[in-house]
This record gives C-alpha cells, sequence and structure tokens, in this order.
C-alpha cells in the first residue's frame, strides 16, 4: 500500500484527447461530493473553529488563544508527547516484530499458513474488545498476566495504572494487534526477493545474520516503508485503544492528543477541542508526512 | 386518581383534552436518565406508577452513561434539538452549564413547585427560572465505615481529621486497609476534595461567592488548598488499599462490607448499592462526615438530588408538567423509597422516612437534624466546576503530583469552565 | 538433522503463538462461560459451571434487545458505505489511472490527505447540524464513505495499472460509451481487488468505535461497537456479560475470516506490492 505513496510510475505518451472523452471527468464528481462535504469542508471550517471561543450557543473570535492554552497547560502538552511515544514506539515494534515473524514464517516450517492466519485474526478483531480484555489480563493485583509472572518468580509491573508505564502498556498491546499486518506486508515483500542474491551470498561464505542485514533489510525497504506508513498513520491518531484500557489515565499520563480532543469535547470546549484537531492536524503534516515522503522516494 | 389540591385543574383540563382524543392515540413521551441502577430503577418505577393511573399517557425511559460522558451526550442532544421530552440530570453547577433558559422549561409558575422545599429550588434555579423537580434523596458526601472493625480495635468515630488520621493508623496495624481507595472509577477519587467543603466554609463561609466571582482559588486559600493536602496525606501515610489504582466502586463498596478495608469516601447514595448487594450486612456500616480541624465545627456536606427537567422543544410539555407533579408529591417519594429504599432526606413538603432506615442512612440523618451541621457542596453554591477533577485527584492520590500543584492545575480547570459560561471576572 | 531442526523451530513456534496470540481469546471465551461471580476474579480457568446460554440470553435481550438493533444499524451503515465506496472509488481510480492530467498529482494529494489527516470532529457535527442530518444513520454513511474512500481509490488506482488498455480500445472499437466501458467491461474485471476493498472496508466500518461515537450519540442509533458500554459503566461492571458481548460482536467478524482469509491475505499484500 505504500508504494500507494508512490506515483504509478507509468510513463505513458498523452493520448488523443479523443479517447480521453473515454475517461470523463464527472467520474470524480460522486467522490468529490461526498468527500468535499463530509471531510474537506469541515477540515478547513477547523482551522476557523480553532481560533473561536465556542460553546453549545455562541462562538467568539479569540485569536491564538486556544493554541497558548494548549500549549501551556501540562496535561495537553503531556498529550502531544505520548502521541509521539506512541506512534513512534507501535512503528518500531510492528517493523522489528513484524520482521522476526515474516522471516520465521517464510522459512521452513510445518503449516505455515495456518500460523499466519492465527497472527493475522486480531486485525480483525474490534479494537475496543482487544483493549477491554487486555485492561483485564494487564489488571495488577489478580490479572492473568501478573498471575503468570509470579508463578515464575517475577513481580509484574503495574502496566496501566503506572504513570510511566500506562502508554507503553497500550502501546504494547495496538503492536500485538497490529503486527497480524505487518508481517503480512513484510512476507509479501520477502518473497518479492530473487533467491538468487542469497544463493550468491552464500557462496560468498555470508552466514544466515549477515544475509538477513545485507539482502533482506535493504530490498524490503519497500515493505518496510509501508509497514511504517500506516502504523505511524495510525498511531498518531490513535484513540480507541487508550479510551477503552487507560481513559487517558492513570490521571492524564497516558492521554494522546485523540484522547484530549475527545475530553474536550466532552467538557463543552468545542473551541479547545478543534485546536487539538488542528494541533494533530500539524503534527501529521509536519512530523508524519516528510518521514512517509522519504520513506516512499523512488529509488534512485 | 391520588392528587395534590394544588394541581387539581390542570389535571382537570388534561382530562378533558384526553377525553376529546381517542384512546388509540396514547401521548407518548421519552425520558433519558443515567444508567445507575439507582436512577434506572427510580425512574422506571415513577413512569410505571404514573402509567397505571393515567392510561392516556406513555412514557419511554431511555438510558445514557453516566460521568462526563453522560454530560456531553445531555448538552449536545440539547443544544441539537434532539433531547427527549423529560430528561434526569443533577441539580447545581451541571444544570448551569446547560445554559437553562434557553433549554429548559421554566416551573417556577406551576402549582406543584409548592410542594418543592426552598432550599431545592435554590440549586435549579437561573436567570430567575425554576427548571426542575427533585427525583431522588438528598444525599451526604463523607466517610462510610466498617462498624465491625471499630468495635473490634475500640475506635470512636472522628470528628476532626487528626483523629481520623489517628484511627488510620490503629487500623493499619490491626491488618486493614484504612482507606479504600478505587481510582479504576475515577469520579469515586473526588471525594475527599468534594466532601471537605463544609470544613472549607468553617473557615472561609464566602469562597463559593469569591470563588465564583474569580477572586478565589483553590491554591491560593488555605482552607480550599486543604482539601487536596489531606487526600495528599492519606496517600503518603500508606493507608490506601494496595490496589487502589485497579480497583473500581463495586470492589470498594465489597472490600467495605466484608472489612477488608475500614474507610470508602463516598456518597450516600452507595446505601442502596450495598443493600441492594449485600442485604443486612448494610448494618455493618456506619457513616460520618468528613472530619475538619475542630470539633465543635463538625458537619456533613450535602449534594442536593438530581432532578428531572422538561425539554423547551418538547411537543408536550402540559403532559410531561404532569409528571413532574406526580414526581414532586408524596405519592412520588413513596415510589421511590418503595423501589430502592430510603437512603436520604426528600426535598419534596410531607416525605417523610420510614423508621427503620439501614445504619448509615441513620447516621447521615443526624446531621441534617441540626441546620448547624450540614451545608451543600460547592457545586450547589457555585455554577462553576471543572471537569478534569477527577483526573487531578487520582494523581493526587497516587503521588503522581502533590497537593498544591494539584489544586493549580484545578484552578486553571476551574478558569476555563468560568470562560466557557461567560462568567464575569475571569477573563 | 534438518527434520529435527524443522519440527523444534515449528514446535517453538506454535507454542509461542499459542500463547500470545490464543490465550487472549482464549479468556474471552472462557470468562464468557462463567457466572458473574467467577468471572469477577478474572482469572483463566475453566469455569465450574458453564453458564454460557444464560449469558448469551441475557447479552441479547438487555435493553430492550439493543443489541439486535445495534447488529441492524450498524449492518446498515456497513453496506451502503462500503457498495458506495467501492462504485465511487473504483469510478475515480479508473479515470485517475488512465487520464494523465495535470489535475492527477492534486487528486493524488487529496486522496493522501484523506487517508492521512485526522477528520475534525467537532466541526463535522456542527455541519451536520447545519445540514439537519445529524444523529442519523444516512449521515453516519456519507461520513463513512468520506473517510475510507480513499483507501479505495488507492486500491482500485494500483490495480488498474494492471489491466491493458487494449482492452479499453477494443470495447470503443465495439461502440462503447464511458459508462458502459466502465460498468460493463471494468468493473467485473476488478473483482478481486473488489473483494479485498469490500472485506477490509466492511471490517473497518463495522469495528468502527470512535466516529458513530461522536455522530451518533442515543440509543436509537446505537452501533454494535457501543454495545459494550452495557456492561462497563461507573457503577458496575459484569464481566461475564461484557466478555459474552464481545464473543456475539466478534462472531461476524470469525465468519468473514473463515470464508475470506486467503483472499484478504493476498489483497492486502499485492496492494501494498503494486502501487
Amino acid at each position: 500500500m505504500t508504494l500507494l505513496l508512490r506515483r504509478t510510475a507509468s510513463q505513458r505518451v498523452q493520448k488523443a484527447p479523443s479517447i480521453d472523452s473515454f475517461y470523463p471527468f464527472w467520474f470524480y464528481i460522486p467522490a468529490g461530493v461526498v468527500y468535499g462535504l463530509m471531510f474537506l469542508v469541515p477540515t478547513f471550517a477547523s482551522f476557523y473553529f480553532s481560533l473561536t471561543h465556542w460553546t453549545l450557543f455562541d462562538q467568539r473570535f479569540i485569536g491564538l488563544d486556544n493554541f497558548r492554552e494548549f500549549f501551556a497547560e501540562p496535561f495537553l502538552l503531556r498529550g502531544l508527547i505520548n502521541t509521539f511515544i506512541f506512534g513512534f514506539t507501535t512503528s518500531a515494534g510492528k517493523v522489528a516484530l513484524g520482521m522476526m515473524l515474516a522471516v520465521l514464517l517464510t522459512s521452513n516450517i510445518y503449516l505455515r499458513s495456518l500460523l499466519r492466519s492465527v497472527i493475522f485474526f486480531p486485525v480483525l478483531v474490534s479494537t475496543i474488545g482487544i483493549g477491554i480484555t487486555f485492561t483485564v489480563l494487564m489488571e495488577p493485583h489478580q490479572g492473568v498476566i501478573n498471575t503468570a509472572l509470579q508463578y515464575m518468580g517475577i513481580q509484574g509491573p503495574r502496566w496501566l495504572t503506572s504513570p510511566s508505564l500506562a502508554i507503553y502498556s497500550v502501546a504494547l498491546v495496538e503492536i500485538w494487534r497490529g503486527v497480524g499486518l505487518a508481517t503480512l506486508i513484510l512476507i509479501a515483500g520477502l518473497v518479492s526477493i530473487p533467491t538468487d542474491y542469497y544463493e550468491a551470498a552464500r557462496l560468498d561464505g555470508a552466514n544466515a545474520w549477515q544475509q538477513f542485514w545485507r539482502i533482506t533489510v535493504p530490498l524490503s525497504r519497500p515493505a518496510v516503508a509501508t509497514v511504517i506508513t500506516l502504523s505511524l498513520i495510525d498511531g498518531l491518531r490513535t484513540f480507541d485503544l487508550v479510551w477503552a484500557m487507560t481513559r487517558g489515565g492513570p490521571g492524564f499520563s497516558s492521554d494522546v492528543l485523540a484522547s484530549v480532543i475527545y475530553k474536550q469535547y466532552q467538557a463543552g470546549f468545542y473551541g479547545l477541542s478543534t485546536a487539538g484537531n488542528v494541533t494533530l492536524f500539524l503534527v501529521i503534516a509536519v512530523v508524519a508526512l516528510p518521514i512517509v515522503a522519504y520513506l516512499n522516494r523512488e529509488e534512485s | 386518581m391520588k392528587t395534590t389540591k394544588s394541581y387539581r385543574p390542570l389535571v382537570s383540563i388534561l382530562a378533558l383534552m384526553m377525553a376529546g382524543s381517542a384512546m388509540a392515540n396514547d401521548v407518548r413521551l421519552d425520558l433519558l436518565t443515567d444508567n445507575s441502577p439507582n436512577s434506572l430503577a427510580a425512574a422506571n418505577a415513577l413512569v410505571n406508577a404514573y402509567m397505571e393511573e393515567n392510561p392516556g399517557v406513555r412514557i419511554e425511559v431511555e438510558v445514557r452513561p453516566g460521568g462526563s460522558e453522560g454530560d456531553n451526550i445531555v448538552r449536545s442532544r440539547l443544544a441539537t434539538g434532539s433531547m427527549s421530552d423529560l430528561f434526569f440530570y443533577n441539580s447545581g453547577s451541571l444544570l448551569q452549564a446547560l445554559n437553562p433558559s434557553r433549554t429548559l422549561v421554566d416551573l417556577s409558575n406551576e402549582p406543584f413547585m409548592d410542594n418543592v422545599l426552598p432550599s431545592f429550588q435554590s440549586v435549579v434555579e437561573a436567570n430567575g427560572g425554576i427548571y426542575g423537580v427533585p427525583a431522588e434523596a438528598g444525599m451526604g458526601g463523607g466517610i462510610l465505615y466498617n462498624r465491625d472493625i471499630y468495635a473490634e480495635l475500640g475506635l470512636e468515630v472522628p470528628t476532626t481529621w487528626d483523629q481520623f488520621m489517628d484511627n488510620n493508623t490503629v487500623i493499619a496495624e490491626a491488618g486493614y486497609a484504612p482507606v479504600i481507595g478505587t481510582f479504576r472509577d475515577t469520579w469515586t477519587s473526588q471525594l475527599f476534595v468534594l466532601a471537605d467543603y463544609f470544613n472549607v466554609m468553617q473557615e472561609d463561609p464566602d469562597f463559593h461567592a469569591e470563588f465564583t466571582a474569580g477572586n478565589r482559588t483553590f491554591a491560593e486559600s488555605t482552607p480550599a488548598l486543604r482539601s487536596f493536602e489531606r487526600m495528599q496525606s492519606v496517600h503518603e501515610a500508606g493507608y490506601f488499599n494496595t490496589n487502589y489504582d485497579s480497583a473500581g466502586y463495586e470492589d470498594g463498596l465489597r472490600m467495605l462490607v466484608e472489612g477488608e478495608g475500614a474507610h470508602y469516601p463516598m456518597l450516600t447514595f452507595a446505601i442502596s448499592a450495598i443493600v441492594e448487594t449485600f442485604g443486612d450486612q448494610v448494618d455493618n456500616v456506619g457513616f460520618f462526615a468528613q472530619p475538619g480541624d475542630s470539633p465543635d465545627a463538625n458537619g456533613l456536606t450535602v449534594w442536593m438530588p438530581g432532578s428531572l427537567y422538561i425539554n423547551q422543544d418538547s411537543s408536550h410539555i402540559d403532559e410531561a408538567k404532569d409528571f413532574l407533579a406526580f414526581v414532586a408529591s408524596t405519592r412520588g417519594c413513596e415510589v421511590i423509597i418503595d423501589e430502592i429504599g430510603a437512603s436520604g432526606p426528600f426535598l419534596i413538603e410531607g416525605c417523610g422516612l420510614p423508621d427503620d432506615v439501614p445504619q448509615p442512612v441513620a447516621d447521615m440523618l443526624v446531621y441534617f437534624e441540626d441546620p448547624e451541621r450540614n451545608a451543600p457542596a460547592l457545586e450547589f453554591l457555585s455554577p462553576v466546576k471543572g471537569p478534569s477533577l477527577e483526573q487531578i485527584t487520582v494523581e493526587i492520590g497516587s503521588g503522581i503530583r502533590d497537593a498544591r500543584s494539584g489544586a493549580e492545575l484545578y484552578d486553571r480547570d476551574v478558569r476555563r469552565q468560568a470562560r466557557q459560561l461567560g462568567l464575569d471576572g475571569w477573563n | 538433522m534438518y527434520g529435527t531442526r524443522k519440527l523444534v523451530v515449528s514446535v517453538l513456534a506454535y507454542a509461542g503463538a499459542a500463547l500470545f496470540f490464543l490465550v487472549p481469546f482464549a479468556f474471552v471465551a472462557l470468562t464468557a462461560m462463567k457466572s458473574r461471580q467467577e468471572a469477577s476474579l478474572l482469572q483463566l480457568s475453566w469455569p465450574s459451571e458453564i453458564h454460557l446460554i444464560e449469558n448469551l440470553i441475557q447479552v441479547i435481550q438487555v435493553r430492550d434487545f439493543m443489541i439486535v438493533r445495534a447488529f441492524f444499524n450498524s449492518a446498515f451503515i456497513t453496506v451502503f458505505s462500503v457498495t458506495l465506496i467501492v462504485i465511487f472509488s473504483a469510478m475515480v481510480g479508473f479515470v485517475l489511472n488512465r487520464r494523465k492530467t495535470s489535475w492527477n498529482k492534486m487528486i493524488g494529494f487529496l486522496v493522501l490527505s484523506g487517508l492521512m489527516i485526522p477528520p475534525a470532529i467537532v466541526p463535522t457535527i456542527w455541519l451536520l447540524q447545519e445540514l439537519g442530518i445529524f444523529r442519523t444513520l444516512h449521515s453516519m454513511v456519507l461520513i463513512q464513505v468520506a473517510y475510507n474512500i480513499s483507501f479505495g481509490i488507492i486500491l482500485y488506482r494500483a490495480f488498474f495499472s494492471t489491466i491493458p488498455r487494449e482492452l479499453d480500445e477494443a470495447a470503443i472499437m465495439d461502440g462503447a460509451g464511458p459508462v458502459s466501458l466502465f460498468f460493463k467491461v471494468m468493473l467485473p474485471l476488478l473483482k478481486p481487488v473488489t473483494v479485498t476493498n469490500i472485506v477490509v472496508l466492511s471490517v473497518v466500518i463495522f469495528n468502527d468505535f470512535v466516529h458513530p461515537l461522536y455522530y451518533l450519540p442515543g440509543d436509537q442509533n446505537v452501533t454494535i461497537q457501543l454495545t459494550l458500554y452495557n456492561f462497563q459503566s461507573m457503577y458496575n461492571t459484569s464481566y461475564n456479560l461484557l466478555f459474552t458481548n464481545i464473543l456475539v460482536i466478534t462472531i461476524p467478524m470469525l465468519i468473514v475470516f473463515l470464508f475470506f482469509n486467503r483472499q484478504i491475505v493476498s489483497g492486502m499484500t499485492s496492494g501494498a506490492i503494486k502501487g
């Protein structure tokens, strides 16, 4: 899907205008109308609304006050920082773990496709359901995970109720949930690497480790780029899982931008909520887009 | 049909109207309430009793989540013109955020409002209009305690905070959890702060007025800051149960009744839930007001009941008013007591409580007998309440943040809310 | 020697997968079978008595069969929005791939924006209110179309580049107009990618929690993910019913998974590799 980001490379000659009439522009209209109305109009409106003091009944222009508030308020700022933590750790985790699984699942083991299905299944399950399930599994005092750790003589941490750990615990669950998709995409990348590269490397005496770093990693770059792109977009925008697992707690310690936006909306601070939306927009435009563009640049 | 004199004319008009329309055209009203077992049971009981007496009207009960999720639903449904005809919601500051004069039906000229005690009318009042009738019992905020533990350790009900902390020391040494914290349900963490307001008022009787005007803050007022410090001191002394972080409200009630923990700072509506789940064991539980600094000024912070309101956009305002007349009658409170038991005083003229109330209710009623020993919570004296208090008290109670910085954070939260309401003096 | 190694790796892989991926689902299923008391212990254990049927009946009956209503609402939203996305995005993907103009860059940018930019929530509610369609299932359909159409376009555009233009030309020779060229000639050829699109989009939209939460408040419009609220409130949580509910709402996805497993897997990966 990355490659989605790449312009279609075909360099065909312009067809004669006559044939173009068989590809009419009005084919764009149905999609364009819905997208324009339901997505673009609110997006543009949000730039204005984020500059207002907006209540149930009135609104008043207040300039950049909402943004000032956003960056001055420690717990709103916390949401911004956690958004980055979550986006980057989940992307890294999915790539690293996905790569290991992809190598395993392209190697010679029994019933490979069954195993692929098993790890892919969580992708199809409701995120909220997963969040609730893991909240219970991660219960610090009687939960399944810490009970199991106790049998091994390990005192399990307070996964979701320790302020320094909560956001990482949620990220861990997100990695669990999304690693199946990452693995599938990476498998597709691995199988497209011609086998003669590996044969040549073996002849040169490269061991498995060297082969992995010299051949597998560089040549699966497009697939890696796809995984990072998808998980970065998902990770920065994430809401469901955080909401289902911690509601941003304990206190404000696992808030992300999307949960801050929701809480401000709930509290009736519509202008502030929309300012959060615009901030998230800027984070993605300024941070994620360049990364994505860089990862998906045409190989020279 | 049982009616009080005051609204008989209204009923007869309605009866005429109904006689004119065929029975097939039942009037249908919707009533939105929250999903707490108490409010849901009370709403259903009221509606069923009313429909039995008024066959031409059908009222459907619709449920919403509680807490800030529910606040948002109520607010946005009012704003978008999609509110039910009737709805149950808090009185006091949360009502003020609904902009009542523009969204709700003013009931100040209704004859049935004569049944509603003035102290309640003041918490559903805005810009000269009166908007609701009480649909549950009044509550106290304070400390539910396990009487068996108290008896076993020979403790006495504390009348000062220091005595309370001394009791906690004894309880901790005996191997019980002195204070039950249930921070998974974040709303439960606010009680030490909110239920301390009686004590704040003893030192600063004008706090609410100055606070509303934007002249006093929690962080800079010694008595108000002390409310936050009390939370911090319980954490620092290590008096919370070990699983305070992941336990929920239900766990808290169980731990209290079964004697795993001795104190549970809570609102007294929890008593109905205890009766529901544990039956007679409720008599192991007692109640006392959150103590302050002086034994001479020991009193209860009171929560006014939630209220039923009529949506201005309803197309059946008269029928809705008739239902409220029923709720605001002695018949209404009888129905509620029959259904969920007596958990506190009703603010309706002539509504008495049965003689055999559960132990903690009896403990609470003592404070109501003496007007010097109870005062409303801040949210019933001021329209301003910040939405993030429960996160802040979780942080203080878990040691993530100290009392002062928590109070400062809450002051900023409050400021946002005040500006949102467009109050003077907050810019 | 080689065989043993294969066996060891396989066994380890299966043990790991079972531990990390099956235990959580086993936990859901086991808890759904327990009584309320037993479920509240949060243990991974075989239930002392099986209460699955009672739990199921309770989950289905609660609040006037709310879950049934929710299922219909979610099905309505999913079916209509996926249908519209498939048709609309195939049309866009078709023209975008076949006709090279200076607009393409602009449209590509919009498509990418749709994939990446978070929707502006409160302004959308404001807009829906202005249009008088807030809290309607129809508006939810339009929103899902707007939010997910980029994904559809990207998959279709990639797929069109694999269909030779000679086919178009032959159809045009035979006198096909633009509409019949697209609907009669192209659409049938798109079947594999259409199946992928339908399956993936259905999963995304059926499992959507956030947007119904914002745009469809109220019991009448409840969607399937929001039914989980029934058993988890600020006052009490019935874990047995909560997990029974999770089980019930996962079943449609399990069916999708069993039937389309291969299709999803190949579709997702081919979308990633072409482009």
